[in-house]
C-alpha cells in the first residue's frame, strides 16, 4: 500500500529552512528532490475521534482483574455500542485500552505481532506480564518522542508464576504499577473506590463486586459511559477469562 | 517559483524578493478572500449514506447531494460506489478524498482478487480501506461504510469512521444526515429482517435524514448485493417517502 504521503507534499508546496529555534535533525526532516534538508512541520499529534472511556484494574489474593465498558464514543455520539476494549495477549497477560479507537487497533497488530514473533521462535520463550508491560511502555514512549503518539491509555494486568501484575500506560509514555489502576474519569472517581476496597487477600468475588460498584459509579457520573460493560480476569486458576458484555443494575430512586 | 531558486530562503526573504518584482506571495493573501466561498470551498459530501446486512446480502443506501460551501455542485451524484463485483462502499467527508481512496482500494482488491482466484473477502475490502484512512489520518476527511457480500461471511457491513477505526456492524448510518436518524434507525432496526424490509428501512431512514440535512438530498440511490448481483435502484425526489413535514 502506498506510504503516507502530507498534504503539503501532494501540493507540492515548498518547503523553507529550519527556524533558529528547531533543530537539525529532527526525525520529521525529509530530504527534498534536489538534495536539500529542509524543515517540515510536524504533521502528527492527531486528536482522538473515535474514544474509549475508564479502565479499571485490581489486584486480588491468587489474580488480577481489569473491567471495561464496551462503548467507542464519537465525541459526545454514543456511536458504537458494542465493541471490546480488553484483550489477552499471550497467556498471562489481558490489557483493558482507553482512547483513541484507531489506535486500540493500530496496538492490537503490534501485540499480535509480538506473540507470533514469539511464537515463531519456538524457544520456550514466555513473555511474563512485567516484559508486556515494558514494551508497551517503550513503544508509547517512543512514539511520543516523535510527536506522533498512540492516542491510549492502558492498563496491564496479568499473573504469572504466583505473581499478580497491575501496570499503566498512556500516551506519554507515562508508566508505573500499582495494586488498583484506573484511567479516564475513574482515575479520578473510581480509583478511591478501589484503594478503599483493597486489601492483600481480597478474593475473587469481593474484587468482582468493587469493580461493578466502580463502573456503577462511573455509569452515573462519566457522561461518556455505558451500562454494559466487560469484566477480564486472570489468576492462579489459570487462563485468560474474559466476559460477555452484561449490564449493570442502576438505582434511580432517589430523583423521585 | 521553482524549488531550485528557493532553496535556503526563508519567508521573509522570499517576501522582500517577490516584492521587489511586484509578485504577492501565495500565502500573503488568503484565497477565500479574493473568491466567493462556493468557487473556494472544497467539494464536500454533506450526506447521508447507509448500509443494512440481512441473511443472504446487503443493501446499501445514499442520498445524491454534493455541496461546495451552501452551494449544490451536483445534485445528482453517485455515492455508492463498487470496488468489485459484490462489494460497495458509501462515502461520505470530502468528494475528492473519497474518490481517491475508493480508486486506490478498487486497483488493489481487483490485483488481490487475481492473486486469490477468487471473489474477494468483504473483509478484506474493508481492511485495505482502514489501513489508508488510518495511515493518512491527518490528510483525510473521509468516514466510509463499506458494504458487500462474500460466499464465507454472507452480507456484512463496516464503518471506517474519521480516524480510521474499522467496526464491523448489522447496519451502519454515516455522513452529517446520520445525526437525524438514529433514533429513528435504532427504534426500527431488527434482527433477521428480509431483504424487503432492508430496503424499505433504508428507504425511509435516508429520507427522514435527507428532510432535515440541508447537506444531504436529491435522489435516493440503492443497491441490493447478493450472491446473484447488484440490483441498482432510485427514487426521485419527488417519489420519497413523505412523513411529517412541519
Amino acid at each position: 500500500l502506498p506510504s503516507r504521503v502530507s498534504r503539503e507534499q501532494a501540493r507540492g508546496e515548498e518547503m523553507y529552512a529550519p527556524q533558529p529555534s528547531y533543530p537539525y535533525h529532527h526525525p520529521s526532516l525529509r530530504e527534498q528532490s534536489y538534495g536539500h534538508k529542509v524543515q517540515q512541520p510536524s504533521t502528527r499529534t492527531t486528536q482522538p475521534i473515535v474514544t474509549g472511556t475508564s479502565v479499571l484494574g485490581i489486584k486480588y489474593a491468587g489474580g488480577v482483574m481489569i473491567a471495561a465498558d464496551t462503548l467507542g464514543s464519537y465525541g459526545s455520539l454514543a456511536r458504537f455500542r458494542d465493541i471490546t476494549r480488553i484483550i489477552p495477549v499471550g497467556k498471562h497477560t489481558v490489557i483493558g485500552v482507553g482512547g483513541d479507537y484507531s489506535d486500540f487497533q493500530s496496538l492490537e497488530r503490534i501485540f499480535e505481532d509480538l506473540v507470533d514473533s514469539d511464537d515463531n521462535l519456538a524457544d520456550g520463550g514466555d513473555r511474563s506480564p512485567q516484559e508486556i508491560h515494558s514494551f508497551i511502555t517503550r513503544v508509547m514512549y517512543n512514539r511520543r518522542n516523535k510527536f506522533d503518539p498512540l492516542w491510549n491509555s492502558l492498563v496491564v494486568g496479568g499473573y504469572k508464576n504466583g505473581e499478580s501484575f497491575l501496570g499503566f500506560v498512556d500516551l506519554l509514555g507515562t508508566s508505573f504499577t500499582d495494586d488498583t489502576l484506573a484511567s479516564g474519569y475513574g482515575s479520578y472517581i473510581a480509583r478511591p473506590l478501589l484503594r478503599n476496597a483493597y486489601k492483600p487477600d481480597l478474593t475473587e468475588a469481593e474484587a468482582r463486586k468493587t469493580l461493578e460498584d466502580a463502573m456503577r459509579v462511573l455509569f452515573y457520573r462519566d457522561a461518556r459511559a455505558l451500562n454494559r460493560i466487560q469484566i477480564a480476569s486472570i489468576g492462579a486458576e489459570g487462563g485468560i477469562k474474559v466476559s460477555e458484555p452484561f449490564s449493570l443494575e442502576t438505582e434511580w430512586r432517589q430523583g423521585e | 517559483v521553482a524549488g531550485e531558486e528557493r532553496r535556503g530562503r526563508d519567508r521573509e526573504t522570499e517576501e522582500k524578493m517577490l516584492s521587489a518584482v511586484g509578485v504577492q506571495p501565495a500565502w500573503a493573501t488568503p484565497a477565500k478572500a479574493q473568491v466567493p466561498e462556493w468557487m473556494s470551498e472544497e467539494h464536500d459530501m454533506g450526506t447521508s449514506i447507509m448500509a443494512v446486512a440481512f441473511e443472504g446480502g446487503v443493501v446499501v443506501g445514499a442520498d445524491s447531494r454534493t455541496t461546495t460551501g451552501s452551494y449544490i455542485a451536483n445534485r445528482v451524484s453517485d455515492k455508492l460506489t463498487p470496488v468489485h463485483d459484490r462489494i460497495y462502499c458509501c462515502r461520505s467527508g470530502s468528494a475528492a478524498d473519497t474518490q481517491a481512496v475508493s480508486d486506490i482500494v478498487k486497483y488493489y482488491l481487483n490485483a488481490h482478487a487475481m492473486e486469490l482466484g477468487e471473489a474477494p473477502r468483504v473483509a478484506t475490502a474493508a481492511s485495505l480501506f482502514r489501513d489508508l484512512c488510518y495511515n493518512n489520518k491527518n490528510s483525510l476527511q473521509a468516514s466510509i461504510i463499506v458494504g458487500g457480500w462474500d460466499a464465507q461471511q454472507g452480507g456484512q457491513v463496516f464503518c471506517i469512521p474519521l480516524g480510521g477505526s474499522l467496526v464491523r456492524q448489522p447496519f451502519a448510518v454515516g455522513g452529517s444526515g446520520s445525526t437525524y436518524i438514529y433514533g429513528y434507525c435504532d427504534s426500527q432496526f431488527k434482527e433477521g429482517m428480509s431483504k424487503e424490509e432492508c430496503l424499505k428501512f433504508v428507504r425511509n431512514a435516508l429520507s427522514l435524514a435527507m428532510a432535515r440535512d440541508g447537506s444531504s438530498g436529491g435522489v435516493i440511490r440503492t443497491c441490493v448485493i447478493d450472491k446473484d448481483g447488484v440490483t441498482r435502484e432510485m427514487i426521485c425526489g419527488d417519489e420519497l417517502p413523505r412523513h411529517y413535514e412541519g
